[in-house]
């Protein structure tokens, strides 16, 4: 039976697309693992600060949310190029793996607080009020009762979030970080070679699956 | 054991309460009923410091909740049990681990911890659940575990928002009967805020009628009922009553516990009159079977009767 692919392809996938591979995971693992902390550090803030939370602070909620809005406003080739120079200033260069996981953070972060936000937020108050009858303190509220029993929810947003994310590491080829997506774009689009292009789409199709059913066995075991 | 008086709140422009005033002793079983928006559940919320009020003064045994600081205020508040409508269960949590979490929030020692969960689903009746997650459970057993819950750091004092609204009428009454026992056993005063008049009487033995803010009437539950101040109907709703026009109504109350049953008969044989039975209403309440009988009584026969009831002490009034 003749192949689909032509041999060369099993040349390209070892010395192109694999190493690709590598990079499209390290970038989207330590940003969606940095989005997640400083999301769900954002998240709390919010749901506390909020009128009808446990500290209410309007004037902090309120910027935070401006902050977040503003954030997501930008689309993410947008904000990868507008800050070249935070990006410097944080991992020291403006190329490279290094460089696109600060913009790939500073974009999923908003995205991750407002999920976390509307999890938390969904938590029966009632349950809340029982936590306080029986004299748990504002922590115990937020870590015990509130953080429990959005857990479910907030891992189906970080499954979310990391969908996203692994988009944005496509783009992120634009500022030379390698992965998939440049791989996609350099060989693929550039050099008409449309068995790259078919190979890597193949892959991003099966790296989301995979990120979607793990996602859901999760939640299942978690509810 | 709560006193408040002169209780004000408002939301905006909306009093929610208005000058409330009541006691509420130590070992009673209180009800608080009212329509929707009455401000019943404002009231009781008060009570444990989850609402704050704006003027007048509310003390349970003599502490005022508007001294206390953050911690003194949870302190407080682990002395006061509390169950809700929706049950507010962690749906994540076991039914061990929910009912042992106001035990860890207050830092036990795991085996005591242990020892208190056992013995509460005991008194609960749920010793075969513990490892189950709520969503397994009925609402009834729900609304067991969170009394377990409510009860774990022995409280004195269990609020119980419309606790068993959500539930059927047959598993109300289990519900029921467990407070009751919590009542007698631990001699624990519960509070019991409620639209529905049957929990009233079956377990309350003093209550209140709120109504838009303002506490109407408060008393024995038995004399509410037989006395029928206006304000009870806007709760139970009027009642079409269909009277004979002919002859004279007159309404028998049994409004102790009394050793005599056959007043009727037996009144009918004194007297030698004839009269028919056109409305009655007894009811239990708590342990006692209470209320009260319209009998219609032929106009010649009005001072027969009349004097018999006056004789024998039988309340009466007309109808």
């Amino acid at each position: 039976m003749e192949s689909f692919f032509s041999p060369e392809i099993y040349d390209s996938f070892i010395k192109i697309i694999w190493p690709a591979l590598g990079a499209t995971f390290r970038m989207l693992i330590v940003s969606a693992g940095f989005s997640t902390i400083f999301g769900f550090v954002l998240a709390i803030v919010l749901i506390v600060t909020d009128t009808r939370g446990l500290y209410p602070n309007p004037l902090l909620y309120k910027f935070l949310d401006f902050i977040i809005n503003t954030i997501r406003s930008f689309p993410f080739i947008i904000l990868l190029v507008a800050i070249i120079p935070f990006t410097r200033m944080i991992v020291g260069t403006s190329i490279g793996e290094q460089a696109a996981i600060v913009p790939l953070t500073i974009s999923a972060t908003p995205f991750i607080a407002r999920i976390f936000e509307g999890s938390l937020r969904e938590v029966d108050p009632q349950i809340i009020e029982a936590a306080k009858s029986f004299g748990a303190s504002e922590s115990q509220i937020v870590f015990k009762v509130i953080v429990v029993e959005a857990l479910p929810s907030m891992v189906s947003g970080i499954i979310l979030a990391v969908i996203s994310i692994l988009g944005g590491t496509a783009m992120a080829g634009v500022v030379g970080a390698g992965g998939l997506g440049a791989v996609a774009l350099l060989y693929g689009y550039q050099s008409f070679n449309t068995e790259i292009m078919v190979v890597t789409v193949i892959l991003l199709i099966i790296i989301v699956q995979v990120i979607q059913t793990t996602g859901n066995f999760v939640y299942k075991k978690l509810r | 054991m709560i006193k408040i008086s002169n209780l004000y709140k408002a939301y905006g422009d909306l009093l929610v309460l208005d000058n409330v005033n009541l006691e509420i002793k130590k070992g009673d079983i209180y009800g608080l009923v009212g329509v929707s928006g009455a401000g019943k559940s404002t009231l009781l919320r008060c009570i444990n410091g989850l609402e704050s009020y704006d003027q007048g003064t509310l003390t349970v045994d003599g502490v005022d909740i508007k001294t206390l600081n953050r911690y003194e205020l949870r302190k407080f508040r682990s002395n006061i049990g509390m169950i809700f409508q929706q049950f507010s269960l962690l749906e994540r949590k076991t039914v061990y681990e929910n009912i042992a979490l106001p035990l860890q929030c207050w830092k036990y020692k795991k085996a005591d911890i242990d020892k208190k969960v056992r013995e509460l689903l005991e008194l609960v009746e749920l010793k075969d659940k513990v490892n189950i997650k709520p969503r397994e459970l009925s609402g009834g057993q729900k609304q067991r575990v969170a009394i377990a819950r409510a009860l774990t750091l022995n409280p004195k004092i269990l609020l119980c928002d419309e606790a068993t609204s959500a539930l059927d009428p047959n598993i109300t009454k289990s519900i029921l009967q467990l407070l009751r026992k919590i009542n007698k056993e631990l001699q624990i005063t519960i509070i019991i805020v409620t639209h529905q008049m049957p929990v009233v009487k079956q377990v309350c033995s003093n209550m209140s009628i709120l109504s838009k803010g303002k506490v109407e009437v408060s008393g024995r539950v038995e004399d509410i009922f037989l006395d029928k101040p206006k304000i009870l109907y806007e709760v139970l709703g009027k009642e079409q009553e269909y009277l004979p026009d002919n002859g004279i109504n007159i309404e028998i109350l049994r409004r102790e516990k009394s050793s005599n049953n056959s007043i009727l008969s037996e009144m009918a044989i004194a007297t030698q009159t004839v009269f028919s039975i056109v409305l009655g209403s007894l009811d239990h309440y708590q342990d006692d079977i209470k209320g009260s009988i319209v009998i219609n009584v032929q106009t010649e026969d009005r001072e027969k009767i009349i004097n018999y009831l006056n004789m024998h002490n039988i309340e009466w009034r007309k109808f």
